[in-house]
């Protein structure tokens, strides 16, 4: 049956990371926004202190989205700073065995707060992901990792400031292209891995990201997610980091979500305190220009939301939504985009200064339409899959 | 619970539906738009699937189902992706009894409702726009006055479909500062049915301009009676109807210039492999996906009986930009080919203008 209905549960953890948001990250949005790389120290121990209330065991499902977006309706770039396994988690959890899925997440609750990331992006490629150029080599019971990863989200706290660990994409075997392509998980400390370089960045300061060189850097046999072997007719491995995708894509566009409705229910508050009222329902030719501006945001607002829901409700009832989530991204990671650039034009003076939260958030916004691949990448993808075209047929 | 799934009832539904609208309504389409007409014929065979009917109560003669704007609205979209002409006209007389279901008398339901549940399709219908710039349904110029036991109406429709063979009408009109619905039989003295319009679109559908000269109408068709009707829900009813049938002409759109940029070569490949046009269809894929999702949403909020004006406007600002966004860029898919009257695109860009001005055209 189609329905829309939260459950009391999802009502109640939509209220509690609003609350969260409002108390917790909004106070601070600012100063960390202005502090770039400064640790929300205090947020942190906050938040950890308070991990057993299962505020921040967010998940990958509709319920996780939607608690997501009310955490980044607080602060996009204090959500990532929430300790857990995130995306690098999201991979293990893909394509990694039971025993993998206990040996990496199992202690993440436990002991100091801790934080998984995922290195995928490299100098010479982005989202072509089949032209990476790490390498790993199997010696004996080990794989000795090589290469240069870049703009590795939360790649510092991870590795530096954490007990964490990192997944990383190379290749067993250039020849074989996608087919030699595996993910490894590389524990915080492991000799010959370094961070290097933390970006500063437009938006989301509060997060950081990072550069990973692997030298000669050593990990156990069984630290690959997946099967080692190549075979060149499959390319499961690949598979895996396209899976890793379909559930980290949606999200992502739930986080993106959050962001553009700061700017909405920001505009919106303005608007009303102000005694503009928007007529819903009224002819298209009797509106003003700002009502339709508002309308045309909100209804981009709730596309991009409700394709983003189907893409999570899709995985949790183990449909395949590769499509479903590609679509849901590009059209979140834009619509966001658009929505708060909109939005700071609406709000004239009080949207250009940084004495409110609204040109940060156009900032904070953007990113959503650049990693787990940029809009035109999901807008790629989508192509292909209505096409039903391979990569070679529509390159 | 959120579930994006329809019921198994729902899907053996659209399954039915959808078959009769590529086996029956895409083979003729083409030659009712330039016709403008529709063969009975293909209006009886749709009317046997019961699709009204169903949803009326077995008092009245119907099947007991629940009514439900979700149902109507996966009925709508796959009907109008068949085609647009035939999907409003087969959908019709919903304009006049769906609000007589849901606001009705006692008095109203008990005469107007076994009307739809008859065998033969009969004609009823619903007049709402007005020939006239800044037409906005919440402030009619027709005007009823009340006077004695009767109102008495004075005012100019159009785009009232079928209004010629139909037997009942419901003519909105102003009264006390609010819109009502006013139940008007054929023949009624002052009611007098125009020329059929020649519109850009939605060619095999008659579509007529209607005047209300002093048209008296005894008090109790006033729908609702006293109580009157709640035209808000009407009109929401009215856009998440019109935002489903954007969709399925989108639907027929992407679809046609899908495969048809598939099939073309240029500088030695498909056009499809060019991202110029690849990106053109994912977009159009999308906003058709969104557009379905926000209907489905306000529908939802239809059923349950709940305040859905935002809900419904804004799925219906949506969709109206969605599909003239998508039917356009089909014909540009098709480039000169799409333009000229061969290939349906042309014909679904026509249609697809055409929902800005449909206000009170469809019902779910």
């Amino acid at each position: 049956m189609i329905d829309f209905e939260l459950t009391p549960e999802q009502q109640e953890g939509i209220k509690a990371a609003h609350d969260a948001a409002k108390e917790l990250f909004r106070p601070i949005s600012r100063y960390y926004d202005e502090h770039e790389h400064e640790s929300p120290q205090e947020l942190i121990d906050n938040i950890w202190k308070r991990r057993s209330e299962g505020l921040f065991d967010l998940g990958m499902d509709a319920t996780a989205a939607l608690r997501i977006e009310e955490l980044c309706w607080g602060d996009a770039g204090l959500f990532l700073c929430i300790p857990g396994p995130a995306l690098g988690g999201a991979a293990v959890f893909s394509s990694g065995t039971q025993e993998q899925m206990q040996r990496f997440l199992g202690g993440f609750n436990e002991g100091e707060p801790k934080w998984g990331a995922m290195a995928m992006t490299e100098p010479g490629c982005g989202s072509d992901t089949a032209a990476i150029s790490a390498t790993a080599v199997r010696d004996g019971d080990e794989w000795v990792l090589n290469g240069e990863k870049i703009f590795v989200t939360m790649g510092k706290r991870a590795l530096e400031d954490s007990d964490g660990f990192v997944v990383v994409w190379a290749t067993v075997d250039k020849s074989a292209g996608r087919a030699g392509m595996k993910s490894f998980v590389v524990p915080a400390g492991t000799p010959g891995m370094r961070v290097e370089k933390l970006e500063k960045k437009l938006g989301i300061k509060a997060s950081d990201t990072v550069t990973i060189i692997f030298d000669n850097c050593r990990i156990p046999f069984e630290n690959i997610l997946g099967s080692p072997e190549v075979r060149k007719t499959e390319t499961k491995g690949f598979r895996g980091a396209m899976a890793t995708f379909d559930a980290t894509r949606p999200i992502i566009a739930a986080q993106a979500l959050g962001v553009g409705r700061a700017a909405l229910d920001f505009v919106k508050e303005t608007l009303e305190n102000e005694g503009i009222k928007i007529r819903y329902g009224t002819p298209r030719q009797q509106l003003t220009a700002l009502e339709r501006d508002i309308i045309e945001m909100e209804a981009n607002y709730k596309a991009a939301k409700l394709l983003t829901l189907r893409a999570l409700w899709m995985m949790s009832q183990l449909q395949p939504n590769s499509l479903e989530s590609s679509m849901a991204k590009a059209k979140a990671g834009l619509a966001v985009t658009k929505i708060t650039q909109k939005a700071v034009e609406i709000m004239g003076p009080l949207g250009y200064s940084r004495k409110y939260l609204l040109e940060k958030w156009m900032r904070d916004a953007k990113i959503n339409d650049i990693f787990e691949g940029t809009g035109q990448i999901n807008m790629l993808v989508t192509a292909r899959r209505i096409l039903n075209y391979s990569r070679d047929q529509l390159k | 619970m959120i579930s994006f799934s329809p019921t198994e009832e729902q899907q053996m539904i659209v399954a039915m539906v959808k078959q009769f609208a590529s086996d029956e309504m895409r083979k003729i389409y083409r030659e009712c738009d330039e016709s403008g007409e529709i063969p009975d014929s293909l209006i009886d065979t749709a009317w046997k699937m019961g699709l009204t009917s169903s949803s009326m109560p077995e008092e009245y003669g119907g099947s007991g189902g629940e009514h439900s704007a979700i149902t109507g609205s996966l009925i709508s979209e796959e009907l109008a992706w068949g085609d647009l002409s035939m999907a409003m006209h087969i959908l019709c007389p919903a304009l006049f009894v769906y609000p007589v279901l849901e606001m009705g008398t006692e008095t109203q339901r008990k005469k107007y409702l076994p009307l739809v549940c008859d065998e033969k399709y009969k004609a009823a219908t619903a007049a709402l726009i007005e020939p006239r710039f800044g037409f906005d349904p919440y402030s009619l110029s027709t005007i009823a006055q009340p006077d004695g036991n009767e109102y008495v109406l004075n005012g100019e429709k159009c785009y009232v479909p079928l209004a010629a063979e139909a037997d009942l009408l419901l003519v909105y009109a102003r009264e006390n500062g609010s819109s009502q619905g006013f139940i008007i039989e054929k023949g009624t003295k002052g009611l007098e049915v125009g020329e059929r319009e020649k519109n850009m679109g939605i060619k095999a559908l008659a579509t007529y301009e209607l005047s209300l000269k002093k048209c008296r109408v005894p008090k109790e068709n006033r729908l609702g009676g006293q109580k009157g009707c709640d035209f808000s829900r009407i009109m929401n009813c009215s856009r998440v109807a019109l935002s489903a049938m954007a969709t399925g002409v989108a639907k027929a759109a992407f679809e046609y210039s899908r495969d048809y940029a598939k099939e073309r070569v240029a500088f030695g490949e498909p056009i499809a492999s060019r991202q110029a046009i690849a990106f053109m269809l994912a977009e159009m894929a999308i906003e058709i996906d969104a557009t379905r999702l926000m209907t489905w949403e306000a529908a939802w909020k239809l059923d349950r009986k709940e305040e859905a004006t935002e809900e419904a406007s804004l799925v219906k600002a949506y969709a109206d930009d969605m599909v003239i966004m998508v039917t356009d860029r089909a014909v540009q898919i098709l480039g000169g080919h799409g333009y000229v009257r061969e290939h349906p695109v042309e014909l679904w860009l026509r249609n697809g203008r055409g929902f800005v001005t449909f206000d009170g055209m469809a019902i779910v």
